[in-house]
């Protein structure tokens, strides 16, 4: 058999439902633990971070809009289609996180149950956290989760694909949009990702992810005054109070998990109720 | 026919009848399609930062259209339009204000009244916006409606059919008789340039209407796809330049329909800069026909001024 020139990668980034460039012409190789060359990775830029941030407020009216049902549906799709991409996934967890096979293979197949646990809480969240209130007074009311808008997550730096599926699954899952900066020197998963999510059936503009430098692109997205709320697991623990600062400067919501959260035991539902709002109607009832 | 202006011989000769006006359109230089392409898409990769972007901000600012042609506008509609027109961005007086706003003729006083004294001009379009398609005395009543009203600038379309159809002169005729009905008001000249089809037909519709004086030329009603592009305006803006080169006159345009973006708007800039040139740069000669791009540029130059990116919720809604 004769030696066969293997395919050499440079990936893009992931947003609007299209893969394009970045901006800044720039990339950065990718190397798995041991320091080999993997593949070249798209190095995101804050005006990729903006035009993520205008797909995803874009996206956001019909993926709010759309019923629970609708949305869990999507979501088992997706867990189809990171089922029919296992074997790819094992590959670059163990090459990205330097574990064993076996191992790669339990993280994955974690990963796919958490999305599928994510994908069936998307019609019981306003059951769970919603209430018809005893009020005093001729009234009826009650009280409904909405998402919160545009969510800008810090993907975990160490858990590449486990810890990438924790953050972005309860964000998407009860109606808002993600903007995602993923683990810096651990992308491939990420990416891999991202091709899943173009071949299911989620909308465009629903997940963006971008590939890059953590501590580059993070302040702009804690600043940027069309961005909801901001999830700080993967953030830099040196950047981590600067970015609240500029987080409150447009009072976003802040979810200050920590980087060292462990992603392989079941959650609980503190990360859907991060992105959520409550909304209550007071509604006069006859005489 | 009669040129409405004295004119320098061989452009008074052109306006003289219509085999002569034919002579002429058919006369000028054909476009050199590749051409223009390419300079205008040469010249929208030029880089402008910082100081440069806040000023070409503030200047596309003042040179704003703001526009709602729409069925559904109401009085109300207007109001807020007018409004905003006066002040952009209401937590920033040194906002310039915008140029004009441009509304249907049954909505001018509305506006009129919000606007007069303001320095802002109220546009109105007329002449059975935006097909053109009716007889020349509903056109002209239109037109004078629209000045009753207190319309200091009309924007009329041209009759399309008679255009493509070789009918020069009645077209011609037209313009002469609108600007007429005028009277004291500007006369913007639409061209409908997305059903022009070639840039030969925009350069001869363009050469057409300056001569025929109107005093802007527009490249579209918004209402047909595709709008405003690039290279049409670079058509235009070499007209308007020629113009000024025979006859000493300046006169506008305006691109008008699917301009967005700050980035979009500020590569105009650079194309009216560079191919008609620096004196251009002024509202009185170069508008923009739009309604969601005042929102964007608002957005860019607090994005500008306060160093991180700003959000449609901090601008009014359109």
């Amino acid at each position: 058999m004769s030696d066969r020139i293997s395919v050499a990668k440079t990936y893009k980034l992931y947003i609007g439902g299209a893969f394009p460039r970045s901006e800044s012409g720039r990339s950065y190789p990718v190397t798995d633990s041991k320091g080999t060359f993997l593949a070249n990775a798209a190095q995101g830029s804050r005006k990729d971070a903006r035009d993520a941030v205008a797909a995803a407020r874009k996206a956001f009216p019909g993926w709010s809009g759309a019923t629970a049902y609708n949305r869990g549906q999507v979501l088992y799709r997706v867990a189809e289609v990171l089922e029919g991409r296992r074997e790819q996934f094992i590959t670059e967890v163990a090459a990205s996180e330097g574990v064993q096979v076996k191992k790669a293979q339990s993280i994955v197949d974690t990963a796919i149950d958490r999305w599928v646990w994510y994908a069936g809480w998307t019609d019981k969240i306003a059951a769970v956290l919603g209430s018809s209130n005893p009020v005093a007074g001729p009234y009826f009311s009650f009280s409904t989760p909405e998402p919160t808008g545009v969510v800008a997550v810090l993907a975990p730096q160490q858990s590449s694909l486990l810890g990438l599926v924790s953050v972005i699954a309860p964000v998407i899952a009860s109606g808002n949009t993600a903007v995602v900066i993923t683990s810096q020197e651990r992308p491939l998963p990420a990416i891999t990702l991202s091709e899943v999510l173009a071949t299911s059936d989620v909308p465009g503009g629903v997940v963006n992810i971008i590939t890059g430098r953590t501590a580059e692109i993070a302040p702009w997205l804690a600043s940027h005054a069309d961005v909801n709320a901001l999830d700080l697991t993967g953030a830099p623990e040196s950047l981590r109070a600067d970015l609240e600062r500029s987080a409150a400067g447009t009072v976003k919501r802040v979810l200050r998990n920590k980087a060292s959260e462990d992603f392989s035991v079941t959650p609980d539902m503190s990360r859907l109720r991060a992105y959520l709002e409550t909304k209550t109607v007071w509604h006069p009832m006859g005489v | 026919m009669a040129a409405p202006t004295t004119l320098p011989s061989a452009l008074a000769d052109a306006a003289r009848d219509e085999s002569s006006l034919r002579r002429f359109l058919h006369g000028l230089p054909g476009v050199d399609q590749v051409g223009v392409e390419q300079r205008a898409a040469g010249l929208g990769t030029r880089s402008i930062k910082k100081a440069s972007k806040l000023h070409a901000i503030d200047l596309a600012i003042s040179m704003v259209d703001l526009t709602t042609l729409e069925g559904a506008d109401t009085a109300g509609k207007v109001r807020s339009l007018a409004a905003k027109a006066k002040r952009p961005d209401p937590d920033r007086p040194d906002v310039p204000k915008v140029a004009a706003v441009c509304v249907y003729p049954d909505m001018v006083r509305t506006a009129a009244d919000e606007l007069t004294g303001t320095g802002i001009n109220i546009a109105s379009v007329a002449t059975a916006f935006p097909s053109g398609r009716s007889t020349m005395d509903i056109k002209l009543a239109d037109t004078r409606f629209a000045v009753e009203q207190g319309a200091t600038e009309v924007d009329m379309v041209i009759d399309r059919g008679a255009f493509l159809s070789g009918r020069y002169g009645q077209v011609f005729e037209e313009i002469v008789k609108v600007k007429e009905a005028c009277g004291d008001a500007h006369l913007k000249v639409i061209l409908e340039t997305g059903e022009l089809v070639t840039y030969d037909n925009v350069r001869r519709a363009s050469w057409l209407a300056l001569l025929a004086g109107g005093d802007f030329i527009k490249t579209s009603t918004g209402k047909v796809q595709p709008a405003a592009t690039l290279p049409v305006t670079h058509v235009m803006l070499q007209a308007v330049r020629d113009w000024q080169t025979q006859t000493g006159e300046l006169r506008g345009v305006k691109p008008a329909g699917g301009i967005r973006s700050t980035k979009d708007a500020i590569k105009y800039l650079v194309a009216v800069h560079e191919v008609a040139g620096p004196e251009w740069l002024d509202p009185n000669l170069f508008r923009f026909g739009a309604s969601t791009l005042l929102n964007d540029l608002l957005m860019q130059r607090r994005t500008q001024l306060d160093g991180h990116y700003s959000g449609p919720d901090y601008v009014t809604v359109d």
